[in-house]
């Protein structure tokens, strides 16, 4: 018995510790932060501040969430940045399942070539991916040319693909595709083809196979894939500052400002707490799902 | 009109032949199996019924339709197969209903004929289970009663009690006989197991490498086998070398090497000096402890040389005079016996003329 509890402890001890460290002090930090005022000269103001006549004061305040609720551009942001994530979620899904069944449905010795495939890109850096996009979608892109061509044939104006709403969107997509693929062809890979043929044999035909099998059964990988893509596309700043230009900034880049540029870290800390409490309540609603669905498989 | 009929059907995987020239068919309201060991054919030539394979020749046909082409969706028979392929998402009624679902019946009319076959399968109160929640034999009265809802002119059964226990498995037997007998609809059972072919069907095609070594009712097949791996295969055999010395108008003599000469009924197709083996059934030979001298049996003296018991009955191994090794079975009727003999005994073994077959092949 002894000897279990240590095992136990030996066990989940590491990753408590990290998730202790990296996770849970650091979001304390942050809720302190939020209720913090300002320094002048960025960062965070003393806690203690004593006046000349030396009274104390507690340095505490809610003025920085009143000022996100105050105005609606900060939750306008917000719910532009979770259209972007949604949009981004939905397009790899759309992308991502017809291919993670392809992958799921190839002979057993091409499988594991083409998940290499998928995970390829992970070898460079994702800075360097994103600008590579800078390129293809930039004006002189040989892809906008041909574009541009093709549409003067219809007597269209040329358009402009960089610093767009479009481009940000590629960005999200490209870069969290295999983020989708990969839990959603764990998913398919593990289907018993039996139940297909079973299916058949009943009268089901090629569609009522999908509606009826394979996508009831692959909803777990659906609700992992969607909340690994969803999650990071929300709050990420990245994407949007190389390829959305002015127009196409996201809660992300907000929120990197308010820490880098602005310095006023009391209001980073807010928008960082909404964007996490949002986050984690998505996540949690998807996980309860998922888990709900896998207890039935 | 047979129902099933199965026409010179051919199928390979590259260089390999799983079914060769396969013909037979299959009449309405029978208990067809189709028994052989792994690899037989057994199975792709139930896949070809059901539509999941398309022969590379020969064809298949159903209630008078040439099946080539029709997809497995479209043929009206069912399988049950080897895992049962209950659909883990699905409630007991959801996986029962699917079929009707497929046909477009309204879910008042499914709601009423699921209950209904539940009640045909005893799993009343468990439709809103689902598959994880059951045993073995649960799973598999469900599998069966989806297959059958819809009443398909044919049920084919992929080893389907392949994965239960010993009791369990002779207890589904039985209820499978029963409910085959109730519905009336056509049965084809693949197995590889003699034993159960011998219990469940009317008629059984015995397959060894891609073709039909024989196909009867189980009675013939047992006491009659065509050849020497029928013979092997159904039940438990001995199987010694032979020689026909002489042949007669219904009865031969044939010659075992070192031993001597016995009578057995006369085999088609044989001449003095034809070659084959005597196949003989263990509980068809006596074992004696005296010479006995009685007509119409065949005699060889040997020695026990191991036993088995078995419980109900007992297999001496009698190793004969010129080396080979018969075995003999002795129903322990007598409570408390546990055997006759001891190994060692000099022994005398004997069987009637009619007992031993002459196999060519």
């Amino acid at each position: 018995m002894q000897g279990r509890r240590l095992h136990k402890w030996f066990i989940s001890g590491p990753p408590l510790l990290y998730l202790t460290v990296f996770f849970a002090i650091p979001t304390l930090i942050m809720v302190l932060a939020s209720i913090r005022e300002p320094g002048d000269f960025g960062g965070l103001a003393p806690l203690l501040e004593q006046a000349e006549d030396g009274r104390r004061t507690l340095n505490l305040t809610l003025e920085n969430y009143q000022r996100f609720f105050s105005d609606s551009l900060y939750a306008e942001l917000f719910f532009k940045s979770f259209a972007y994530a949604l949009l981004t979620t939905s397009l790899c899904l759309l992308i991502g399942y017809p291919l993670s069944l392809l992958i799921a449905r190839s002979p057993k010795r091409h499988r594991d070539f083409l998940v290499l495939l998928v995970i390829l890109p992970f070898w460079s850096n994702f800075l360097i991916r994103v600008y590579a996009w800078m390129i293809i979608l930039g004006p002189q892109s040989v892809f906008t040319g041909a574009l541009n061509q093709f549409l003067a044939w219809f007597g269209f104006e040329p358009v402009r693909l960089l610093f767009t709403p479009f481009a940000v969107i590629v960005g999200l997509v490209y870069v969290h595709l295999p983020f989708m693929v990969l839990p959603l062809y764990a998913n398919l890979e593990k289907h018993d083809p039996a139940l297909l043929d079973a299916a058949q044999d009943l009268g089901a035909g090629a569609w009522q196979r999908f509606v009826r099998i394979t996508l009831p059964l692959s909803l777990p990988g659906v609700f992992a894939g969607a909340a690994l893509v969803f999650i990071p596309a929300f709050g990420i700043f990245a994407i949007p500052d190389i390829l959305g230009g002015t127009g196409g900034i996201m809660i992300g880049n907000v929120i990197k400002q308010q820490f880098l540029d602005t310095r006023d870290w009391p209001f980073g800390s807010v928008l960082s707490m909404v964007l996490t409490v949002v986050a984690v309540g998505l996540a949690g609603g998807a996980a309860w799902y998922a888990r709900r669905a896998r207890a039935l498989a | 009109m047979a129902l099933l009929e199965i026409r010179n059907v051919t199928r390979r995987f590259g260089s390999f032949i799983a079914v060769n020239d396969v013909s037979l068919s299959i009449e309405a309201g029978e208990f067809f199996c189709l028994l052989g060991p792994s690899g037989c054919g057994k199975t792709t030539l139930l896949r070809m019924m059901a539509g999941f394979d398309a022969p590379d020749g020969g064809s298949v046909w159903l209630d008078g339709r040439d099946m080539t082409g029709v997809a497995p969706e479209n043929r009206n028979l069912h399988t049950v197969f080897q895992s049962y392929a209950l659909f883990p998402h699905m409630s007991v009624a959801d996986n029962i209903g699917f079929p009707l679902k497929m046909a477009g019946i309204a879910p008042a009319e499914i709601k009423k004929r699921v209950d209904e076959a539940l009640e045909d399968v005893s799993l009343t109160g468990m439709s809103s289970r689902y598959p994880n929640e059951l045993s073995g034999g649960q799973r598999q009265r469900v599998a069966v009663a989806r297959a059958l809802i819809n009443r398909p002119k044919l049920l084919l059964l992929d080893e389907p009690l392949a994965a239960l226990d010993a009791k369990l498995k002779e207890h589904m037997q039985l209820e499978l006989i029963t409910l085959q007998k109730e519905v009336g609809i056509a049965f084809v059972y693949v197995t590889h197991d003699q034993q159960e072919a011998l219990a469940l069907a009317h008629r059984i095609a015995v397959m060894n490498h891609g073709r039909i070594e024989q196909l009867d009712e189980p009675s013939k097949i047992y006491s009659f086998p065509k050849n020497r791996f029928v013979a092997d295969f159904i039940g438990t055999c001995n199987i010694l070398e032979a020689e026909v010395a002489q042949t007669d108008s219904d009865r031969m003599r044939v010659r075992i090497p070192g031993l001597g000469e016995i009578v057995t009924l006369q085999t088609d197709d044989v001449q003095a000096g034809t070659r084959g083996v005597l196949a003989l059934r263990p509980e068809q030979v006596a074992i004696s402890a005296e010479l006995t001298r009685e007509q119409d049996r065949n005699h060889f003296g040997g020695k026990i040389f191991d036993f088995l018991y078995l419980g109900d009955v007992t297999v001496y191994v009698v190793e004969l005079e010129n080396g080979s090794r018969v075995e003999a079975m002795l129903p322990n009727s007598s409570p408390g016996r546990a055997k006759f003999f001891e190994p060692g005994d000099p022994v005398e073994i004997s069987w009637r003329f009619d007992a031993g077959r002459f196999l060519t092949e």
